[in-house]
This record gives C-alpha cells, structure tokens and sequence, in this order.
C-alpha cells in the first residue's frame, strides 16, 4: 500500500514538541549531574579501606545495577509517595530513578578507571609525603579520568536514551509529547519518525565522538 | 628436454602506500632446490617470501607455478588476482611462520587435518591416515589428541610444519620459523626441516641461521633494498661475499660456525 | 508509621509468576532472533563490499543510538500503518527487541572477530580456505568463546529492556506488577517484591557470567567487552 507521508501535521505541532525537548534536555542534565556524582562517590566508597563504606556500597551498586531502571521508575512514583512525607512529581520519580541507576553504573566505570592506575603512582605519592585524600584528588583521578572518558560518556549516551520512559508516568517528555500529538492528529507514523531521528541527529555525533576517543585510548597511552 | 622450473618469479613488485618494500626480483625456482634467504630486517626478505603463496598480493611483476602465470593482467593496473585462483596455488605451495599460528580450538591431528576436509574434501578416515603418518614424519604421533596449547614451541612449529605438508605441497615456504623459539627448541625445528629437505622436496627458508643455511641450502640469496644483491652456492655467497652489502652483514654473523 | 502487608502480594503471587513467564517470553524471543539477526549484521557489516557493510553500519547505529521506548512505540502504533498488518503488544515487543538486541550483539560478534590475531587469518588461508571458509572453520569458533561474557551481559541488558513492554501492554512482570498494585491498592508492597524478583533473577545470571569470566581467565582465554 501507498502511505502518504505528512510532516505537516507534526510541524504545526512544533511548539509541542519544543516543550518535549527543553524536558527531556531538563531531566537528562539532572539525572547526568545527579548520576555522575553520585556514582563518583559510590565508587570511591566501594573502593574505599573502610568496611562500613564499602559494603552499603557495593549492595547499592549491586542492586541498582540488577534491576531495570523502569521499575525502579515505577517504584518511586506508585510506592515511595505512600512512604514520602512530601509529593512526589513525575519529573522527581523519574530523576531518581534514572540518577541511581546511573549512578550505580558509573561507580563500576569510576572504580575500574581508578583501579587501573598503577600502585607505583600511588606509592610515588605516598613517597612524597601526600596523603589518601591528595594522592587521589591530584595524581589518580586526574589520568584515571582520562582512561574513562570512552565509557563515561557512553553512559552518558545510555542515560539520554533512558529519559524516554519517564513519559512511562506521563512525563511531558519529547516522546509523551510525540504521543500527545500522534494521538490528537492521528499520525502516529511521522510523530515517532520525527521523534527517532532527533534522538538519532542528536546523538550521533556524539557517537562518533567516543569511537575517535576510543582509538585514541587504543593507540596510545 | 629440460626441467621445467615449479616457479617462475620475474620483475616481482610490492608496495605498501608509498613505501617500496620488493623492487624488482627475478628468480626460477627449480624442483629440489633448497633456497636460503639472508638480509638484514627490512631487506624485504619476508614479504619476499609472503607474495610466493599471496599472503601479500604483489603490486608488480609475474608469478609463474607449474607454468601457469597466476593472475589476469590489467592494462596500466597491476595484474588482478581472484580469491578461487589463490586458493588453488596455496594447497600446492605450504607456509609455515615464525609465529606457529596454530588453530587453538583444534587438536593436533584436528590442524592437521582442516586443510584436507575443508579444502580438499577429503574423507574423515583417509584425512587422518594422511595426517596420522606427517605427524610421525615430524615426530609427533603421540601428540595427535593435544591442543596446542599444551605443547612447547618447538613442537608447535613441528605440528605447523605437518599441516602445511599434508596437503602435499610442490613447494615449501619457512618465514623465520626458529625465530620465536626459546635458543634450546631451535634444534628439533631445523632438524625437522633438514629431514624434509633431505627428501628431495623443494623449498625456501628466510632465516637468521647462517650455519643452517650453509649446511642444507643448495642455493643462498642475500637481499637488501627490496633486491637480491647476491645468490649462488652458500660457499660462494657466504665465505666468498662479492657483494659489499653481503660481507658487511656476515661480517656481524661472524660467531657462526660453518 | 506505615504499616507493611504483605498478604495481598502473597495471594495474587500467581499474578507476578504468570508475569516472570511473559516477561522470559520475551526475552527468549528477542534472543532467538536478535543473535543470529546479529551475527549477520556483523558479518555484512565486516564485508569488503561496501553494499553489505553501510546499511549494515547504519542499522546497528540507527538501533543503538536511538531509545529502545520510542522504536517500540514506532513498531506499535506506526507500523500497523504502513503495512496493513495485526499489531499486538508480543509482535510489536519481538520485533523491536529482536533488531534492537541485534544492533547490539553485531557489535559483540564484530569485537570478537577482530579481537582474532592476525595469524589465524593468514594460517587459514595458507592451506587453501576461502574467506566464508575461514570465518566458519577457524574465527568464529575462537571469537565466540571470547564472546560468551558480553553476550551474558548483553543479554541480562535485553531482559531489564523487555519491562518496557509493560507500556504497550503486554503482560510481562512490570505489567502485572502494576496490575496488581491497581487492585489491591499495595503499590509500596507490589513494586518493592516485583523488584526483588528481577534483582534475584538478574543478579543470579551476573553471578553465573562472573563464574564464567574467571573460569576463562584462569585457563588463560582473553575476553572481549
């Protein structure tokens, strides 16, 4: 069968869709923040000499890791409220959850990023007279970044495409827009082609980006 | 009437981007012949020995085997050579490299016998009587159930040697093959190889053993530059340099004993 | 102070196991498509003909780059229209887990292949093979061997994914799970047990791949990510 193909309807949308994108911009930018510091602090505890630091550590790794993220979603929109003493919007439900997933990720990246430092750098610290807390802020984590950027910005890949199922709980998202619209307009069809590709132009080049970072880690250092 | 020679090498060529690694070589290799190659690192010697059986694909020149020109010329293009034509020269000339290259998920007998069912097609029973007895010929019956992992490097190089000669190859090709071994496992290796070479069975052999060389080749090459600046008998070219090139690189090989 | 009951969970269990069995269709699907569909992308992907080797690159990053959420609703709401075709919430799930998974596990198969040393090749085609020779007699069986921890891990990934069919309605955990939560009006109960369910099934398959990785290691097989 012919489909005519009617970018039009979605086009008079546009502010609609506009809405979706400064959101789903929104929620990734707290949840990479969010995310990322966390993870840096979970993997530096899971890494740390103190007992009490490392096992709660690795529990909150280990399950955030293990379960979908969509459930985790679901979890602090339908249940944590009963327990909150506050409301809790899509926007935060969604953010929590999508930040403790990522977090719980990043702490692998941040652990294996700073275990793959040679102990010669730590002892070469330590020989100067530096103390844990220098030798990690000044010599480690300095290179260890370097070696993460690759996996770190995958995550942070990962963590964009993520932010689609907080339209799950009607999170006024790119994609809850794109539904919006398609099922006003009945066109379903170039609602969510529109909606790929900007995910597709959007992240591409970024894509791109981690393969130069990549053969730049495998070539030299 | 004459021998016909089994390989036929004129003008041969090989360029890698813009550097010119083979420049022009010329040689008729004749059957029995056991051809040593010397040279420096870089001489060219390798790639040299990797263009006979098309592990590298020659920018210039003709490769005759048993009078047939390998290829279909171009004009203004060097020749092309399609994949069905190469593999058909492969079976009849053998390769073993310095580095074994061993398939790690086969046993023994398993390498030995890939090429013969999956190449040649040729029946389960009959592909391991074939390989069974090149084993024994290299010494390695007993090790026919083994991976290769569990085996030393000089026994490794021995069961490469077997596979390549179970597809009863015209010609023979060595690239370094005592190079990678500990100096206490060189020995089984060339000793293996002397044994084929005492056959009868044409071959070639870049090495770095001068004395090897010495003792089993029939004739000795000295390469550099991408050309063969010296060949003739080994008492010729190895205690009789005329080549400048020649006396200065035996010069630093001088610890060897002939 | 709440006050936890955890009865109705218990009396409606049927409910979430009926959904564990959904949510293992689902994967099972995916996977039995999604591998072989995979290693065909990554063979094209590495051919020398640059026919096969686009589209091929271009699918895989098309799916990878693109939210697995919004390729579902594509296959569900849109293509019913273009191809005058029954949707239901199973085939629109399969169909883009399948190619989803598939983009994935490609550029698992792809590491492994070029993860084999260069020799083999060269070995391989001294004694006569051709290249679908080699690649089916000596690469792949080293690569896949390489290949068996990513494809764990990948494949545990491609279960956390499958929840998203919740949201077209297929009936897998998640979706009961909520289901239920509606019913008996014990969300914090119902998603906090749903949880738990996928943590002991996801976490026990991790477990196994680690058992995996360090039995590799320890015979001194290297892996690939």
């Amino acid at each position: 069968m012919d489909y005519v193909w009617d970018f039009g309807s979605v086009y008079e949308y546009r502010a609609a869709l506009w809405v979706g994108l400064i959101n789903t911009l929104r929620i990734f930018g707290i949840c990479l923040f969010a995310g990322l510091s966390l993870g840096l602090a979970m993997g530096l505890a899971r890494y740390s000499i103190r007992r009490w630091l490392r096992w709660p550590a690795a529990c909150f790794i280990e399950f955030f890791r293990n379960t979908p993220v969509l459930v985790q979603i679901f979890w602090f929109y339908f249940a944590f409220p009963i327990l909150a003493p506050f409301e809790i919007s899509a926007l935060m439900a969604a953010a929590l959850g999508i930040t403790l997933n990522s977090a719980a990720f990043s702490a692998e990246i941040f652990r294996g990023g700073i275990q793959s430092i040679d102990p010669g750098q730590w002892e070469a610290g330590r020989a100067i007279g530096m103390r844990y807390r220098e030798i990690m802020a000044r010599i480690i984590l300095p290179q260890a970044v370097r070696r993460m950027m690759p996996a770190l910005t995958n995550r942070g890949i990962e963590i964009f495409k993520m932010t689609t199922l907080a339209s799950a709980i009607a999170y006024a998202d790119l994609l809850h827009q794109a539904r919006l619209i398609a099922s006003v307009n009945f066109n379903p069809i170039e609602a969510y082609t529109v909606v790929a590709l900007a995910f597709f132009v959007i992240l591409y080049p970024i894509v791109r980006v981690t393969y130069v970072l990549e053969r730049r880690m495998a070539k030299g250092d | 009437m004459s021998i016909e020679p089994i390989l036929t090498i004129r003008g041969l060529e090989k360029s890698f981007a813009d550097n010119d690694v083979l420049r022009g070589i010329d040689l008729d290799v004749m059957p029995g012949d056991c051809i040593a190659i010397l040279g420096a690192s870089g001489s060219g010697k390798s790639t040299f020995l990797r263009c006979l059986n098309f592990m590298e694909i020659p920018t210039g020149g003709e490769i005759t085997h048993a009078g047939t020109t390998i290829g279909t010329a171009r004009a203004g293009k060097p020749r092309h050579y399609p994949e069905t034509e190469l593999t058909q020269v492969r079976q009849k000339v053998g390769m073993v490299f310095q580095q074994f290259n061993l398939f790690p998920h086969m046993t023994v007998l398993g390498n030995v016998t890939e090429g013969l069912r999956t190449v040649q097609r040729m029946d389960k029973s009959s592909a391991e009587t074939s390989a069974r007895a090149e084993l024994t010929r290299v010494g390695l019956a007993e090790k026919a159930d083994e991976y290769p992992s569990r085996l030393s490097g000089g026994q490794k190089q021995r069961v490469a040697i077997a596979r390549a000669l179970a597809l009863a190859p015209d010609l023979m090709l060595f690239d370094e093959p005592t190079s990678a071994l500990d100096p206490e496992l060189v020995g089984e290796v060339l000793n293996v190889i002397r044994g084929i070479a005492d056959e009868g069975r044409t071959m070639m052999l870049v090495t770095h053993e001068v004395g090897f060389a010495y003792h089993v080749a029939n004739r000795v090459i000295f390469m550099a530059d991408g050309i063969i600046q010296e060949i003739g008998p080994p008492e010729q070219v190895l205690k009789n340099p005329q080549n400048a090139r020649t006396q200065a690189f035996l010069a630093r090989h001088k610890q060897f004993e002939f | 102070m709440y006050e936890w009951d955890f009865s109705a969970v218990l009396d409606n269990s049927d409910l979430l196991w009926q959904g564990l069995v959904g949510t293992l269709t689902i994967t099972g699907t995916a996977l039995a498509f999604g591998l072989p569909l995979g290693l065909l992308l990554a063979l094209s992907r590495l051919s020398p003909s640059r026919w096969l080797a686009w589209p091929a690159g271009f699918v895989i990053e098309f799916f990878r780059t693109t939210p697995p959420l919004v390729q579902l609703f594509w296959f569900f709401f849109a293509l019913p229209i273009l191809m005058d075709i029954q949707m239901t919430p199973f085939l629109a799930a399969a169909i883009t887990f399948s190619i989803q998974s598939s983009a994935f596990f490609a550029e698992v198969f792809r590491a492994g292949i070029v993860s084999i040393e260069r020799g083999q090749w060269e070995a391989a085609r001294a004694i006569g093979m051709q290249r679908p020779q080699a690649m089916r007699r000596i690469i792949l069986p080293q690569a896949v061997k390489r290949m068996i921890p990513a494809f764990t891990e990948r494949s545990i990934e491609l279960m956390k994914t499958t929840t998203l069919v919740a949201t077209v309605s297929y009936a897998d955990l998640l979706y009961q799970a909520n289901e239920l939560a509606q019913k008996t009006f014990r969300p914090i109960e119902v998603f906090t047990v749903t949880a738990l369910i996928y943590f002991v099934v996801i976490f026990g398959l991790s477990l196994c791949v680690q058992g995996i990785e360090r039995r590799l290691a320890v015979s001194g097989d290297s892996t690939v990510r």
